[in-house]
């Protein structure tokens, strides 16, 4: 995690405690609402225990030690030399899709905080512009003009508070969803490497096992007794792991698919959620423009 | 090429006294490369004319050499001389539909084609722009009961061929450099002779610091509607990401997925509201600037012109002082006494001519901009009010959609 220093009085520390606030909370929301991850002890202590340990060994927990731990199952899958043969396209496909909307999200994401800078652009130009038409309406000879434009300074001056708003929910609604779900993608392809490295490891088993029993052969042409019986231990052991790791490749396999369901299914309700949200936010907006401008309306109306 | 014809109908301009009408539009207007040509039409009975009705095709150089010829004519200085419109400048549109070419590789065919169009309409809201500005321009000749008898303006309106008037050379561009350094110094000496009479003195102090205001006004309202249209820049490039996004190709099992389905729903009603908020966006920016950016810029260009009126009388009030200290010591020597008094009578006679017509023209201006303000400011208003209302139903529409959907 980087480390940022945080002064006391910093209008951006101000920002970034808003925003860390958010996004932990955002984190432990997703947390509880998974089933398994719900019943986890270390969860429940998280929740409800006043005091909790120090966190020495949170280094494979952390997010620099999660993002290792994933970096070392994509090496893995990178250097495996035997492609995967697939009896089930579906893992691949939705491979596919995942990276696809990954990239598609990454691309949204940029413009989407594109918006939010040329919004707080907008902003400070608009309370800019509000006091200039202030000083030319003191300036402005004829009184109904005068008092119009000072009006409508006040006008503007709302409509800054207005972006402001709008500034904030473009950014805590929109385009931290958009990083949650680009960090969750990661997590996804993550778990379809964990997957990958499953089957090379049964794979390599396979090999090993193979290998064993040609040395096996071998012995028995050289007619070593003593030898032989450790090779046949080796072999009864090898014959265990190849069933084991087949076993677990599948039982991931299965967690994979099961996992990803329960994802999408969240990543809809999720979206639709933040969508509606995020389109309330901007239909409030728009109720108290229409009242700015309908108050305005007659003043502009009763220049003489 | 970009033709536009205005369809809007021009108020008649009718001289009361000599019961003649004076009606001038620019009628149609050709976009070419580096130029704009532009068909002023013109509908009169001044017996000045051979027929009631004709066009000319004129470009912007020739706007602006009948606007000096009206500065240059000392007949004409005690009145407000029509600011002269500016010069079309395409350059930023060029710039951004040369950059959108070079980044066509790096998009979708749909964010292509969608910027484009965005661009194509900025061009030509532009264009109109400057159309409306040059229109504004021979209007308010036209209305003036003076400068509308001027004879550089008929030729201006009525010879067919080509008034051969090229842009200033080098020469001549450094000659009214000088001439602008020289009247800003004397500008400064001038303001401040304090005026014996209230009316003008008010004025001066008025328009002083009126000018500065709107010049503040003006650069700080063109800031805030540059950003604005960012943003809605900013809202066509979501709308099209999220199309990409709604449309990728998903596995044929999971497209009968209900979720799926669902998620692809919500995307795509955000799509919706993104694409056509975007072209509410766009359309407030563009009002903002019709409505508030560009009367700002107008009156600081009329300020300007009514400073230059105010610059004009007191020059000419400075003549009468010093033709008055002439007149004295040629008395009091007695010799050129003649030469004296006339030059003298002469100086009186321009000074108060000047201070009648600039009186009027003051007062006019006055009511001129307090009834463009009015104008301007009502339809800004009413437009925001529309489109924020448009924005409303788009808004409830696509939520009440959303809501129904759970």
């Amino acid at each position: 995690m980087t480390k940022v220093k945080v002064g006391m009085d910093d209008p951006s520390s101000v920002e970034f405690v808003e925003r860390r606030r958010a996004a932990l909370e955002r984190y432990l929301q997703r947390v509880v609402c998974h089933p398994s991850l719900l019943q986890d002890p270390d969860v429940r202590e998280f929740l409800e225990k006043e005091d909790l340990p120090r966190a020495v060994n949170t280094q494979a927990l952390s997010g620099a030690g999660f993002l290792k731990m994933i970096n070392k199952a994509s090496d893995a899958v990178n250097k495996m030399t035997i492609k995967m043969n697939e009896s089930d396209t579906w893992f691949e496909d939705k491979l596919q899709e995942v990276e696809n909307e990954e990239q598609q999200l990454r691309k949204l994401h940029i413009v989407v905080d594109s918006l939010v800078n040329h919004r707080k652009e907008l902003c400070g130009n608009t309370a800019v512009f509000a006091k200039s038409l202030a000083m030319l309406g003191n300036s402005e000879d004829n009184t109904a003009l005068s008092r119009a434009l000072s009006q409508l300074a006040e006008v503007e001056d709302k409509m800054e508070q207005l972006h402001q708003e709008q500034a904030a929910s473009d950014f805590f609604i929109f385009a931290e969803l958009l990083s949650d779900y680009i960090r969750l993608l990661g997590a996804v392809r993550g778990c379809f490497d964990q997957r990958m490295r499953a089957w090379q490891r049964w794979q390599e088993a396979q090999s090993t096992l193979q290998k064993k029993r040609e040395a096996e052969a071998k012995l028995l042409w050289a007619n070593k007794p003593d030898k032989l019986q450790q090779a046949k231990e080796e072999i009864t052991e090898w014959e265990a792991r190849v069933t084991q790791y087949e076993r677990d490749f599948d039982r991931i396999g299965m967690a994979v698919r099961k996992e990803v369901l329960r994802f999408e299914k969240e990543k809809a309700k999720d979206f639709k959620s933040q969508i509606m949200k995020y389109l309330d936010t901007m239909l409030q907006s728009q109720q108290r423009l229409i009242k700015f401008w309908e108050a305005f309306l007659p003043e502009a109306k009763a220049i003489a | 090429m970009v033709s536009v014809a205005l369809l809007q109908p021009r108020a008649v301009n009718v001289d009361l006294q000599t019961d003649a009408m004076l009606q001038v539009d620019i009628s149609d207007a050709l976009s070419e490369r580096d130029k704009v040509k532009f068909t002023v039409h013109t509908k009169s009975t001044l017996p000045n004319f051979k027929q009631n009705e004709f066009s000319v095709v004129r470009q912007h150089e020739e706007f602006i050499w009948l606007h000096d010829s009206f500065v240059e004519n000392e007949e004409y200085a005690g009145y407000i001389i029509p600011p002269a419109p500016p010069r079309p400048d395409f350059d930023a549109s060029r710039e951004k539909l040369q950059k959108l070419g070079e980044g066509e590789g790096s998009m979708t065919k749909e964010e292509f084609t969608k910027m484009k169009q965005e661009l194509e309409a900025e061009y030509l809201a532009i264009f109109k722009k400057t159309v409306a500005m040059h229109e504004v321009f021979l209007c308010r000749v036209a209305a003036h009961p003076v400068l509308r008898k001027d004879l550089n303006f008929h030729v201006f309106l009525e010879y067919n061929q080509d008034l051969s008037v090229r842009g200033k050379n080098k020469k001549e561009k450094l000659e009214d450099f000088f001439k602008n350094v020289v009247k800003s110094a004397d500008g400064v000496l001038v303001a401040g002779v304090k005026d014996v009479d209230d009316f003008f003195e008010h004025e001066k102090t008025f328009l002083l610091e009126y000018h500065n205001r709107v010049k503040d006004a003006s650069a700080k309202s063109d800031r805030m509607i540059r950003s604005h249209k960012n943003a809605a820049d900013d809202i066509n490039r979501i709308a099209s990401s999220l199309y990409t996004l709604g449309t990728q190709d998903s596995t044929d099992l999971c497209k009968h997925c209900f979720v799926l389905v669902f998620f692809f729903f919500c995307l795509f009603v955000f799509v919706l509201v993104f694409f056509f908020k975007q072209k509410i966006e766009a359309r407030v920016a563009a009002d903002e600037d019709l409505k508030l950016a560009d009367l700002l810029k107008y009156y600081l260009r009329e300020s300007q012109a009514a400073k230059d009126l105010l610059y004009r009388r007191s020059r000419a009030l400075v003549d009468y002082e010093n033709a008055n200290k002439a007149l004295d010591k040629a008395r009091a020597k007695n010799r050129d006494v003649l030469q004296a008094e006339t030059s003298q009578q002469l100086c009186c006679h321009k000074f108060e001519k000047i201070s009648e017509s600039a009186k009027q023209e003051l007062i006019d201006f006055k009511t001129r901009r307090v009834a463009a303000f009015r104008k301007n400011l009502v339809e800004l208003a009413e437009l925001e009010l529309k489109h924020a209302k448009g924005n409303l139903q788009l808004l409830q529409g696509c939520l009440g959609i959303l809501k129904g959907n759970t």
